[in-house]
């Protein structure tokens, strides 16, 4: 009974962090209606940015192993990650949708910078890369080369198969392909509460998701924000008519996505504290399906996904073959579409003939 | 020109090539051809589904696992029997049986499967379809580590190679033909309707479950071969050359060349795995730089590089918008 | 009993009842028009008929068979074909392959046949290709056969919807809305066609259509709906004279 209360807790830990992962999903999916690959890289970059902030000497000399200090690489990483969420989509999505400019530059300066790095090893070598990458991308913009408007919601989920394996390698080039250590942040004790004993890390990630759970739906329910991100994922176009920049609220959602996702990488990562830039790919994909499970584009939905998915998982570990650990989450999945198409909180549509 | 002309005349060149080219290109090159030919059939099958059908699938990867550790475990345990059977024959004879039995039992096994997917899940749609057939060729993955008797997590070795540049270029003409004959009969206009309205497809009297599956089934089927392809050149299967990211590189294929198009299909099986061989020395950077060039692809030219073009008759324009 | 039965059809969707307990019989060889202000359920009922949409009660019977638990395309291969409001050819194929798809359901290939390109297959391919020329000619397309379908204009792609509906050989054709969309001159031209098909493929017809005109000229039979009961069934001379219809149309009280 204690190990299976055990369990529990330990299942809704992992849910927890599967659910701030989904989440961005579920809302990218609500105004976009993209599967965001990419998006468990993000995590992935959450993850490494916390590794970094926490490594800075300043840092660890001042505030060591401290509340502090962790708040100070969460939040870090949380803003870092919304700010790769908007590049992501003001260069990688945005294109096909509205009119922008300097994609060729944003993306060819990224190549000269790799290509900087691979040549000459030192930061000037990168930023002299980038510096040609980002001229030539103007040069041919300035030539007339603009993105085609997107038909087919098709061509943005390649864009996003891109955007993910990009962000994969380039974390390779970037963070090294070896795996990295996240530092302890926060301090470890045990607490007893009756029989069972709890490691604090499990308790404070469980009480962050949370606390960040009910800070979103504060924002999504009750700022003006939240009330136009809403009627965004209602009807795009609909909101574009009735004055409010869809352009700037898509971002806002990616932003906000993408902190959470980060805040999710750096959660898991005190409890599991190896790193390496592939760590998002099956966190990423599971996420997405518990925000599929919770039925898609529903923020609740998302956080019960994630903890049934966190949950199921744990208690196979716990009870069963660790082995097929990766795949309880996609037969999940496929009972519930076949079951239950729209998912648990999800609406149904029907198709106007 | 008549046909068993054709498949006489193409038979001998291949024959021919595979007797030579080993010499001409060298030992390293050939193996570059090969895996070349392996993705064009992968690419031109999962062309059907998604670029024909308009269904997209993911999990392509899963069907080619399920066809390479079929023929694999057929011909690694059930070979000397076999070989016993055909003693009588020469040594080059009893392996093209051999391989023949492979290729056989993993287009079996690949079609049941995708049969056995394809049913329950095309009844979803978009989005849909495509995670759950992602969490198909997952599940047959983690399931494949967990089989000790096809090596599990270690990897199956010790496979018989069998096939050459021979077998895999004639399985490419034999799926090119066969792709390109089916799109242009009933058959590949039933595809294509359902790619372009499904309810107007319906109305008309296109079983649309019935065609999905079959796009579906004979496209799984070609995967498998070109599973036990590979594993018949490797001599080693491994679950990780069968992650989802493998389906992915098949999807940039298609989409890279213009969906719904043969060629293109070709075109990009034979660009992307070129190009990921060429610059193979520059590691992770190559890789950033090929997402970069898909991305920037799907921007500035969303129907792919040849897009609706097609050199053979019929022409068939990139998929409707959604 | 007639060609095609509705029987007492009800049609919910959500707490909305879109078709009521509707009763409508087609006979042989009907022109029979339903018509209705707008969101009377017509459409509704057309997608009730072919398949689209289940009904919730009551049944549906073409020539003593029952179809309301089928699937579209085995009710269109019993012999009920249609077009749509908002035209839907097949946008990537050309005029002639629109109307070949819809042939195939009356002239099966086998896929053996068709993967090894058989001679078997190539006389089926040329005679499904000269049905579908024929029927081309019909509508006045045979000379834009190759162009693609979504290349043509507006009221050709009407009436190319028309004859790939015509294409399955159907028993009952249902039309929504042929004429929306179309200049007076090319309403006349249409209704003078849809008389002409009636006659010469002997099928039954029925009708949704908004302009009057073409309703109450080509019709022999209407039938009102609102709020998805009927209001009123007679010839169109009853109907123009029925004060139930112009109120339903003026919108009363």
């Amino acid at each position: 009974m204690e190990t299976f209360l055990q369990q529990v807790i330990n299942g809704i830990s992992q849910g927890s962090a599967y659910a701030l992962i989904a989440l961005g999903y579920t809302m990218v999916y609500g105004v976009l209606r993209l599967i965001n690959f990419a998006h468990g890289d993000v995590y992935m970059f959450g993850a490494f940015m916390g590794y970094y902030l926490a490594n800075i000497p300043w840092i660890e000399s001042r505030l060591g192993t401290s509340a502090a200090s962790a708040v100070f690489v969460m939040l870090g990483a949380m803003i870092l990650s919304a700010g790769l969420g908007i590049l992501i989509e003001q260069f990688a999505y945005r294109p096909g949708r509205s009119a922008t400019r300097f994609t060729l530059a944003f993306w060819f300066g990224v190549l000269g910078a790799g290509g900087g790095q691979l040549v000459g090893q030192t930061f000037a070598s990168v930023v002299l890369g980038a510096v040609v990458g980002i001229a030539v991308g103007a040069v041919l913009e300035w030539l007339g080369i603009r993105p085609v408007r997107q038909e087919s919601r098709l061509a943005l989920l390649i864009i996003a198969i891109g955007v993910s394996l990009f962000l994969e390698n380039g974390g390779q080039q970037a963070f090294g392909a070896d795996p990295k250590f996240f530092p302890q942040i926060i301090p470890t004790t045990s607490l007893n509460i009756g029989p069972l004993n709890l490691d604090s890390q499990r308790v404070i990630v469980l009480l962050v998701s949370l606390a960040l759970m009910v800070v979103l739906t504060v924002i999504v329910q009750y700022t003006k924000t939240g009330k136009a991100m809403r009627a965004v994922s209602f009807n795009l176009d609909a909101a574009k008519l009735m004055g409010i920049n869809t352009d700037r609220i898509i971002a806002f959602t990616f932003a906000l996505g993408s902190a959470l996702a980060a805040a999710g990488g750096i959660l898991v990562s005190l409890l599991y504290p190896r790193i390496d830039p592939l760590m998002g790919v099956m966190p990423g994909l599971k996420a997405f399906v518990a925000a599929v499970l919770g039925g898609i584009g529903s923020i609740p939905g998302a956080m019960i996904g994630g903890l049934i998915i966190g949950m199921a998982e744990v208690m196979a570990v716990g009870y069963g073959q660790s082995t097929y650990r990766d795949a309880i989450a996609f037969v999940i999945l496929v009972l519930i579409l076949l079951l239950r198409p729209a998912g648990i909180m999800g609406k149904g549509m029907i198709e106007k003939v | 020109m008549k046909k068993w002309v054709f498949w006489l005349v193409a038979l001998a060149a291949l024959a021919a090539m595979e007797s030579s080219l080993r010499g001409l290109i060298g030992a390293y090159n050939y193996q570059i051809v090969i895996l070349v030919g392996i993705n064009i059939i992968l690419a031109v099958s999962l062309n059907l589904i998604n670029g024909y059908t308009g269904q997209f699938s993911i999990g392509h990867a899963g069907f080619y696992a399920v066809g390479a550790y079929t023929s694999a475990s057929l011909v690694f345990y059930g070979g000397p029997a076999i070989r016993g059977a055909t003693a009588f024959l020469p040594q080059i004879a009893q392996n093209a049986v051999l391989l023949l039995a492979g290729i056989f039992a993993a287009a079996i096994a690949a079609g049941i499967a995708g049969w056995a997917v394809g049913i329950p899940s095309l009844r979803l749609r978009g989005d849909y379809l495509a995670i759950v057939t992602l969490g198909f060729g997952e599940i047959i993955r983690v399931l494949i580590l967990n089989i000790d008797a096809i090596g599990g997590s270690r990897g199956f070795s010790g496979i018989p190679q069998l096939s050459n540049f021979f077998w895999v270029y004639l399985v490419v003409l034999i799926t090119v033909v066969t792709v390109h004959n089916l799109v242009n009969s009933s058959y590949g206009r039933a595809f294509i309707s359902i790619r372009d309205d499904e309810i107007a497809a319906e109305a008309m009297g296109v079983d649309t479950t019935r065609y999905k599956v079959m796009s579906f089934v004979i496209s799984s089927m070609f995967a498998g071969i070109a599973g036990s392809l590979f594993g018949h050149y490797t001599m080693y299967l491994h679950p990780n050359s069968f992650l989802f990211t493998t389906s992915f590189y098949l999807i940039i294929m298609i989409v890279i060349g213009g969906l719904g198009s043969i060629e293109g299909a070709i075109l990009g099986a034979v660009l992307v795995t070129v190009l990921l061989e060429v610059f193979r020395e520059f590691g992770a950077f190559r890789l950033v730089n090929f997402s970069i060039l898909l991305v920037l692809i799907m921007i500035y030219r969303p129907q792919g590089l040849l897009g609706a073009w097609t050199l053979f008759r019929p022409r068939k324009a990139a998929p409707a918008a959604k | 009993m007639g060609i095609l039965d509705v029987r007492n059809c009800t049609k919910r969707f959500g707490g909305l009842i879109a078709v009521k307990a509707l009763d409508m019989c087609l006979n042989q060889g009907d022109l029979y028009g339903l018509i209705g202000p707008n969101g009377a359920g017509k459409t509704t009922v057309f997608n009730l008929i072919t398949g689209v949409y289940k009904t919730d009660e009551g049944s549906i019977e073409l020539d003593g068979r029952t179809i309301h638990r089928s699937k579209p395309s085995s009710i269109a291969s019993l012999g009920i074909s249609r077009t749509f409001q908002n035209i839907r050819l097949f946008r990537s194929m050309t005029v002639l392959e629109n109307v070949k798809v819809a042939r195939h359901m009356r002239k099966k290939q086998g896929i053996v046949d068709a993967i090894v390109h058989t001679r078997h297959l190539k006389s089926e391919e040329d005679e499904i290709e000269r049905d579908a020329m024929q029927l081309l000619k019909i509508f006045n397309l045979d000379a834009r056969a190759d162009e693609l379908a979504f290349n043509l204009p507006y009221g050709s792609q009407r009436r190319l919807e028309i004859a790939r509906a015509l294409a399955t050989a159907p028993k009952v054709l249902l039309l929504d809305e042929p004429a929306a969309g179309m200049n007076p001159q090319e309403s006349l031209e249409l209704m003078r066609l849809i008389r002409s098909i009636r006659d010469e493929f002997h099928i039954t017809i029925l009708l949704v259509e908004h302009n009057m005109k073409v309703v109450m000229g080509v019709c022999e039979k209407i039938q009102v709906i609102d709020y998805g009961e009927t209001i009123a069934l007679g010839t169109p001379r009853e109907i123009q004279g029925n004060p139930k219809v112009i109120e339903a149309y003026l919108g009363g009280a």
